[in-house]
């Protein structure tokens, strides 16, 4: 329970904090819930890496879905991909990644204070 | 060890951030590109659920309301010039904007700054040449006239509402491709596009290469090669018509006094006479061309005029064209624009009808300047040292310092080469003098032409037309057609001249009243297709060597001589013609040589076909392929002697080759200098013959694999930045140079357009899309309606409540 909390916390603030601040701001939103994480380290990441890969890669879908794959095709090939679904799931995993790092981050700097 | 695991998740969190926001050598940015929030995945437009917009706007006098149909195509409808023309550029922007940028920044010579120092030498190269220089002068021209400065500002200032409305996550997908940010639209901008396209269509002349050839060949050849066997008849303004003008004799004194210089004696190979620099200016042996005409009523079904008008330039993504209308009280235009610059450039109103080819005319010269010493400070003019005009261009560099290129400028013009570029020998340095470098207004003419409603209209707009000379096609719903050669024409010589005298500078030009020009002629229609525009009686000289093309020409006017009561249905069957007459003229020379030669009895099959073929360049047939490689290694063996890197000449062009090879059996040109022996006609034919087989079955592994002519020339419409995944490949089609369809593998009809004033409608479509953006589903719609030679049917309404009933949806603009 805790941790569908703190994945769904993560989703709407890196949401809304993306709509005014860089792309990187979802490393901001995950640092902070998981400073406030009280479960272990490696739910912290958890909780971050599910969070932003949900809203990239769900974003993403949602957008690419809109767009019948018109765009996504070709940036698959741009970068020799295989389709348009390999570049959503990179796009989830690098958000993922880096909310993920960050949430741990977060978490591991509480131990220290 | 707490602290070590913070600091490793730590540093790896800010790392893997760092790594992902910066470009990784081509690649942008990963993280940013990738966020859904800000990167590409936002130029992935949804393909459904169009909806009616409604903003606020500063800058306009009144409401404006755009109309998107189903093609994407806006119809503005404003209440005056100023909110039209700030819409056409706010809305132009907002559907191709990076298109419009990088190609000014090309023109400007500002590649660099984006994609760094691999596009160094072509910056340098556009701005050598002049381009700059000349959009100086016409911008300070254009400020001058009151009107065209309140358009071009009211153009400029929508281009600038729009991308002062954007953040990043909006920037067309090629700026976060390539990681960089649009930066507000200028007038100047706009006289450079017009620089671009006089760069593209009024370079060819050929004074370098014809003085090259007479130096080593003699005037002789010369005359005969490039001009004798010339037998072409089918002139824009047809042969036989009288001049109601008598000339201007100081003009036709003036040219014939001109100096040539010709460095070395004839028959010496040992000095060559202007380098291997020239080689850098690319021009065509034929040019790719256009093709328009306008039909009289008295030949049409309907009774009233057809004009017809299909550009042909090289194809692209975004498209070169985009189509628009444009309605306000005294206006109601639609055509096409080039995206940039302000008005219709082809295109109709409910009055008139007008199309552009390109008249190809030697419209430069270059003089050949002798320095005082190497610092290039001074140059003989008429015995006395004159001071040279010295211009520091300053390139800027993406991750570099900014580049310095001083270019030096005479009275003529720019030095475009000099040791410091392509290492021009300082003993032969030339300046150029360009049309495209004098003070113009080329759009004052689209505007007016955009409101124009008669014949006089026409003729009024166009003299304000400099540079790149075009003809002008024109029909009315009153009944007149026409056309017009209009450009300026200054007294240029053929070959390069002694800038040592100032005698030999543009001293006339052509009045303007006195270009070709042809209204309501007895055959009832006017056409033109690149060729030669005048016979021998036309009062002034023109070069006959240059890219003019005789095929298209000599099929379009057979085409309309044979039939009456033409329709729009006549004219979209011509567009699509595939008929070569090159093959007519060529295919029976070459086939008779190689039968009676016995030598290729196992290709009997193959030369069979080519004599049945129907000399049709159909997607198809199989015989164009063969003809085309073999037409192709005959012109490269027989043309040898024009093909020396370091010594710049022109090949004479296909309708002067199939002359020469049908006329001429022993001339010293099938020699080819590569061999010991000495070549004749059968030898060239059968080689070529061979070497045709050759490459074909190495490319299609055998002859029996050879695929047909769509599928063998492949189109391809290349994004601007040639990026494959973006671009449109292997387009199926027929045609090629030469023929009405003049689609090769790379140009093509970029607009194709028929103007039916009887059932007041027009017939268009080009190989492209409306949004410039790779995302958009109308980014490349139209290019199988037009592969397949179908149109899309425009109907003339100044009607809001007509229009509306197609919309997709409607943007409408208040005044803030």
């Amino acid at each position: 329970m805790k941790l569908l909390i703190n994945i769904f916390l993560n989703m709407v603030f890196a949401a809304i904090f993306q709509l005014f601040l860089p792309w990187w701001s979802i490393a901001l939103v995950a640092f902070i819930i998981g400073y406030f994480n009280t479960q272990n380290a490696f739910q912290a990441f958890v909780a971050g890496f599910v969070a932003v890969s949900i809203l990239w890669g769900g974003y993403a879908f949602f957008l690419d879905h809109a767009n019948e794959q018109i765009l996504s095709s070709k940036i698959a090939q741009l970068f020799t991909l295989s389709s348009g679904y390999t570049l959503i799931l990179i796009t989830a995993v690098v958000g993922g990644l880096v909310a993920g790092l960050a949430a741990l981050s977060g978490k591991l700097v509480k131990a220290i204070l | 060890m707490k602290y070590v695991k913070f600091l490793v998740a730590f540093i790896s969190t800010v790392a893997l951030i760092y790594v992902l926001d910066r470009p990784l050598g081509p690649a942008p940015a990963l993280g940013r590109f990738l966020s859904p929030f800000t990167g590409f995945w936002q130029n992935a437009e949804s393909t459904s659920g169009f909806k009616d917009q409604a903003f606020n706007m500063d800058g306009l006098k009144d409401k404006v309301e755009v109309i998107y149909d189903e093609r994407l195509v806006p119809h503005i409808f404003a209440q005056n010039d100023e909110d039209l023309f700030f819409m056409q550029g706010y809305v132009t922007a907002a559907n191709r904007l990076w298109q419009m940028e990088i190609q000014t920044h090309n023109a400007a010579g500002r590649v660099s700054e984006i994609v760094g120092e691999k596009a160094l030498e072509n910056d340098r190269l556009q701005r050598r040449i002049g381009l700059g220089f000349g959009a100086e002068r016409a911008e300070e021209f254009i400020d001058n006239d009151p009107d065209s400065k309140a358009i071009l500002s009211a153009y400029c200032n929508g281009i600038n509402a729009y991308i002062k409305s954007l953040s990043p996550k909006d920037y067309p997908l090629e700026y976060k491709l390539l990681g960089y940010a649009p930066e507000p639209w200028t007038p100047i901008k706009v006289a450079l596009l017009l620089k671009n396209m006089s760069n593209m269509l009024s370079v060819f002349e050929f004074d370098v290469e014809n003085t090259n050839f007479i130096a080593i060949y003699g005037e002789e050849a010369f005359k005969y090669l490039y001009k004798d066997l010339d037998d072409f008849n089918e002139y824009i303004i047809p042969k036989g018509t009288k001049w109601d003008f008598e000339a201007d004799t100081s003009f036709v004194k003036a040219t014939a006094a001109k100096s040539i210089i010709r460095k070395m004696t004839v028959g010496s190979k040992d000095q060559a006479p202007y380098e291997s620099y020239n080689r850098v200016l690319e021009k065509p042996d034929d040019i790719t061309g256009s093709n328009n005409w306008a039909v009289s009523g008295v030949k049409t079904k309907s009774g009233l005029p057809l004009l017809c008008n299909d550009p042909h330039l090289q194809l692209n993504l975004p498209s070169i064209w985009y189509e628009m209308h444009l309605v306000a009280p005294g206006i109601n235009v639609y055509g096409a624009t080039l995206p940039g610059a302000p008005c219709v450039i082809s295109g109709f109103n409910d009055s008139i009808a007008w199309g552009v080819t390109n008249a190809g005319r030697d419209v430069r010269d270059w003089f050949k300047i002798q320095f005082r010493d190497d610092s290039f400070n001074e140059y003989l003019v008429d015995g006395k040292w004159e001071k040279a005009k010295k211009r520091v261009e300053t390139i800027g560099i993406k991750n570099n310092r900014p580049y310095l290129d001083t270019v030096i400028y005479t009275r003529y013009g720019p030095v475009v080469f000099d040791p410091t570029f392509k290492k021009a020998s300082s003993k032969s340095l030339l300046s150029l003098k360009w049309t495209a470098h004098l003070p113009s207004n080329e759009f004052k003419t689209f505007f007016m032409l955009n409101k124009g409603k008669n014949y006089d209209d026409y003729r009024t707009a166009l003299k304000n037309y400099v540079c790149p000379a075009q003809n002008f096609v024109f029909a009315s719903r009153s009944n007149d057609i026409a056309i017009v050669e209009q450009g300026t024409f200054p007294n240029v010589a053929e070959e390069v001249v002694d800038g040592a005298a100032s005698s030999n500078d543009w001293s006339a030009f052509i009045p303007a009243e006195h270009n070709p020009s042809h209204k309501n002629p007895e055959r009832g229609f006017v056409s033109s297709a690149n060729q030669f525009p005048v016979d021998e009686t036309y009062p002034y000289p023109v070069s006959k060597v240059g890219v003019y093309e005789n095929f298209r020409s000599i099929r379009i006017n057979k085409m309309l001589v044979e039939k009456d009561k033409i329709d729009a249905n006549y004219m979209k069957q011509m567009h699509s013609d595939n008929y070569n007459v090159f093959a007519e003229m060529l295919v029976p020379t070459i086939v008779r040589i190689a039968e009676s030669s016995g030598k290729f009895s196992e290709h009997t099959a193959m030369i069979n076909s080519l004599k049945n073929w129907n000399l049709r360049n159909d997607a198809a047939l199989k015989e164009p392929v063969f003809f085309e490689l073999w037409s192709t290694e005959l012109m490269d063996l027989l043309w040898d002697e024009m093909a020396d890197p370091n010594l710049p000449m022109k090949r004479p062009n296909s309708y002067l080759t199939a002359n020469f090879l049908k006329n001429d059996s022993s001339s010293i040109f099938y020699d080819n200098l590569q061999t010991g022996e000495r070549e004749d006609r059968t030898s060239i034919v059968l080689q070529s013959f061979s070497r045709a087989v050759s490459k074909l079955s190495e490319q299609y592994g055998s002859l029996d694999k050879i695929p047909d002519w769509g599928t063998h020339k492949a189109t391809f419409i290349h994004h601007l930045a040639k990026l494959d995944p973006l671009s449109k490949l292997n387009v199926y089609c027929g045609g090629n140079r030469g023929i009405i369809n003049a689609t090769s593998a790379t140009h093509g009809p970029s607009w194709k357009m028929v103007v039916d004033f009887g059932e007041s409608k027009a017939y268009c479509v080009y190989p492209g899309g409306e949004s410039g953006n790779p995302g958009s589903k109308f980014y490349d719609n139209m290019i199988d309606t037009w592969a397949k030679g179908q149109y899309y049917t425009v109907e003339l309404s100044n009607d809001i409540n007509k229009v509306s009933a197609k919309a997709l949806y409607k943007s409408t603009f208040n005044k803030k």
